[in-house]
């Protein structure tokens, strides 16, 4: 009889048992574990759609001189199980380029995220987090600018008087203009 | 009681195992060096004390989580103390790692054979760090979103799958419930899980191997039991006694305004641990050197090769001159790291925009927290909605956006911006004031651009009135133009004016007697009683909130304008501004704000 702290010798049967116990134990696991990493990469499955066209202002609320307008996009939006009605999902600046021309830039700096504020001083964008700065129009107006490109532009349409912009969020921190998916 | 014990212990053995915790023999005696990881096992465990209250009082959504931490802060007895107790506590972790891990490094305890106990307190100083970086988001506030942006960020520009770990740790392609969810199950399970097992695996490695002994010993061998102990213990003291400090200083910790993508947040800076390399990232010569992968470079390989090197620190003092360089390696990455800092701390300090800003996201956190109060708590919506119902917050928001295409505010769109543009219309910073009004009604003024300048009536009547006939009506007469301009003024009934109004009472009345009689403002204004032939807009209720949300909603009526009405459009009939909203742009311009009354308005 051999001791408790003395290994048994390993017959073929005694491996098929042992290779059992770990299949068995394998697949007890594997139930909850295989749950659990599905649901976890949920996210991936869920895309963030194309952006819809939002009503932002109108056409003569806006400077004629170009000076941009900081403008709240309000609209419905789904944040997990809540259903929001119209609520404010994000900010844009808006800037009357000609008689009927709009532009409109992200609020979201390029780079990594932050709110880019409107400077009227010094009459540019400029981010508070790490110093990017852009010009009126959004192209990156500093060669330091640790930003990969200029803020980003959305599709504008002017609907009569009306200004609907395509509200969607980008992608940061790479230089191509990617919408988040 | 000793019978207890020995039975306990026969089925147990817990007196062996005790004695084997409390009589580690230690070469040389207890000293101050060896404190470090006992003040570090203290502080975890003051973490999850804490937390684990913190956590009963806690609830993960973006509708609740900023709210509920307001309540733990501002309401439940004792909650500023237990939140300022966990925020501080795990400051002072991440000043004792450092110290813990200098003190190893220098006492040379991460060589062979401790390696393996080396790389799990690496790995405990990486899980301390996430620690920070999760807990710094569950407040949900303005400051806590904005650095999780930043961070999440980052975690997208790792190449291929960069996107894909963002929307796992994000939860979605969105901020929102999922984002909280994720991090607060990250924070107070899956992380401290980890570092319960990384601490045990630490201490029973350090226990395996003995504690490496300062040479030369300066006294005899001695007991972990009391020696070190009360060593230890004085420092964990030391350690609660200037995390007291810090919250009763800032009773409790910070809490700005509930999180907003909407609005910019100029004062967003990540925690002060984060801050060297906040201050990395913005140095040029990453830009200057790598261009746009500069980001890259700064933000994940460098400190990649950063974490690499400190991992194969023990191989490297294998070498003749490797223990040398480990050290050199350490010194210069904790110089350059306090460099950057103190750069950072300083230029914000130096800088009159970042005061700005953190003023102000001072001011708005004091203003949420008064209509809070006010309102008697936070509705079901969350504290958004406080905000969104507040005219001093969403009252400059609406102008900028409806208003400011012609008229200004002090000059400005109402949120600070300034156009080249001359305005068409008056600037409405104190409309309805004596000040308002008597500038209005100087001739050298009525035509500037402030007031009736870029409109159409620039070549009108009231113009051609201010700046002929009324300088001769009141010459002499200074108090009676005074005393005209306080009648009209009263009209508005401005909080602001209240106080003078209530004294002046009779000098007002004097004041209607002057509108009718020696102004004569009556024969083309209605004033106080309905006129059917006034041709210009009524005086009655002048500035008031009913007069000002009527003429939003049509300037053309008889009762103001009518059919000469310059380019103003009827808001409230063409729909272009909902009443609540013309209301709250109403209330703001009059600066109506005070908590109580939004309150009560809101209900």
């Amino acid at each position: 009889m051999s001791g408790p702290d003395e290994k048994p010798a390993v017959g073929r049967r005694g491996f098929i048992k042992e290779a059992a116990a770990g299949v068995v134990g394998g697949c007890c696991l594997l139930v909850p574990a295989a749950a659990g990493l599905v649901a976890w990469l949920d996210p991936l499955s869920r895309s963030a759609g194309g952006g819809a066209m939002v009503k932002v202002g109108r056409l003569d609320g806006l400077p004629a001189d170009g000076t941009p307008q900081r403008v709240s996009v309000v609209m419905g939006r789904q944040d997990a199980w809540t259903r929001e009605g119209a609520v404010p999902v994000g900010a844009i600046y808006l800037r009357r380029t000609g008689d009927r021309v709009v532009q409109a830039l992200h609020s979201v700096c390029p780079h990594a995220g932050c709110f880019v504020d409107y400077q009227t001083a010094r009459g540019q964008f400029f981010c508070p987090c790490h110093d990017s700065s852009f010009a009126v129009d959004g192209s990156i107006n500093d060669p330091h600018s640790p930003s990969p490109r200029g803020m980003d532009t959305l599709e504008v349409e002017l609907r009569g008087d009306e200004v609907w912009v395509r509200f969607q969020n980008f992608r940061t921190g790479i230089e191509g203009k990617v919408p988040v998916a | 009681m000793k019978k207890l014990i020995s039975w306990l212990d026969d089925r147990t053995g817990m007196n062996g195992l005790l004695h084997e915790v409390l009589f580690e023999r230690i070469p040389g005696g207890a000293r101050w060096r060896y404190v470090w990881g006992s003040t570090l096992s203290f502080c975890f465990v003051v973490q999850i004390l804490t937390g684990l209250v913190l956590w009963m009082a806690y609830s993960p959504s973006s509708a609740t989580a900023w709210e509920s931490v307001y309540y733990i802060q501002n309401e439940m007895t004792g909650g500023w103390l237990l939140r300022g107790l966990h925020h501080y506590t795990a400051q002072a972790m991440h000043v004792l790692l450092v110290l813990h891990l200098l003190q190893v490094v220098v006492d040379g305890a991460y060589k062979a054979p401790r390696e393996v106990n080396y790389w799990f307190g690496l790995v405990l100083l990486f899980l301390t760090l996430g620690l920070g970086l999760t807990g710094y988001l569950l407040p949900w506030d303005q400051k806590g979103y904005g650095a999780t942006k930043v961070a999440t960020s980052l975690a997208g520009i790792v190449p291929v799958v960069g996107p894909s770990i963002q929307k796992l740790i994000v939860g979605g392609s969105d901020y929102g419930h999922h984002t909280l969810t994720r991090f607060f199950a990250l924070h107070a399970g899956v992380l401290p899980g980890l570092m319960i097992a990384a601490i045990v695996a630490h201490v029973a490695l350090f226990r395996k191997h003995g504690i490496t002994a300062k040479q030369p010993y300066r006294k005899p061998d001695a007991n972990f039991w009391p020696d070190q102990v009360l060593m230890d213990g004085v420092a964990c003291l030391a350690v609660t006694g200037a995390v007291l400090y810090f919250t009763v200083k800032h009773h409790g910790a910070e809490l700005y305004a509930p999180a907003d993508a909407t609005q910019p947040f100029n004062a967003a800076r990540p925690e002060w641990y984060f801050l060297f390399l906040f201050e990395f990232l913005k140095l040029h010569v990453l830009t200057d050197l790598f261009g746009h992968h500069g980001e890259f470079v700064g933000a994940i390989l460098v400190p990649g090769v950063v974490c690499g090197v400190l991992a194969v620190m023990p191989f490297l003092a294998k070498w003749r001159l490797g223990h040398r360089f480990n050290l050199g390696f350490l010194a210069v990455l904790l110089v350059s790291a306090t460099l950057l800092t103190v750069r950072s701390i300083r230029s914000d300090a130096d800088n009159p925009g970042f005061q700005a800003a953190m003023a102000q996201a001072q001011a708005q956190s004091e203003r949420i927290g008064a209509l809070i109060r006010a309102n008697g708590g936070i509705p079901p919506g969350g504290a958004g909605t406080l905000l969104r119902d507040d005219p001093a917050t969403a009252g400059p928001r609406l102008f900028a956006q409806h208003c400011a295409g012609c008229h200004r505010y002090d000059g400005h769109d109402g949120l600070g911006m300034v156009s080249k543009d001359l305005p068409s219309a008056p600037d409405l910073k104190g409309f309805g004031s004596r000040e308002w009004l008597a500038g209005f009604l100087e001739a050298g003024q009525i035509t500037n651009h402030a007031y009736y300048g870029g409109t159409r009536f620039r070549e009108g009547k009231m113009v051609k009135y201010v700046t002929t006939k009324l300088p001769k009506l009141h010459a002499g007469k200074p108090s009676a133009l005074e005393a005209m301009v306080a009648a009209v003024s009263a009209e508005a009934g401005l909080p602001g004016q209240r106080e003078k109004e209530a004294k002046d009472g009779a000098w007002i009345e004097q004041g209607r007697t002057h509108v009718r009689e020696t102004f004569a403002c009556t024969d083309c204004h209605a004033f106080r009683k309905p006129d059917e032939e006034a041709s210009a807009p009524e005086l009655t209720g002048w500035g008031s909130r009913e007069w000002i949300l009527a003429i939003t909603t049509d300037p053309g009526h008889a009762r103001f304008y009518g059919k000469r009405n310059d380019r103003m459009p009827a808001f409230g009939k063409e729909g272009r501004l909902t009443p609540k909203e013309s209301g709250l742009i109403t209330d703001w311009i009059r600066g109506d704000v005070a908590p109580d009354r939004v309150a009560a308005s809101v209900k």
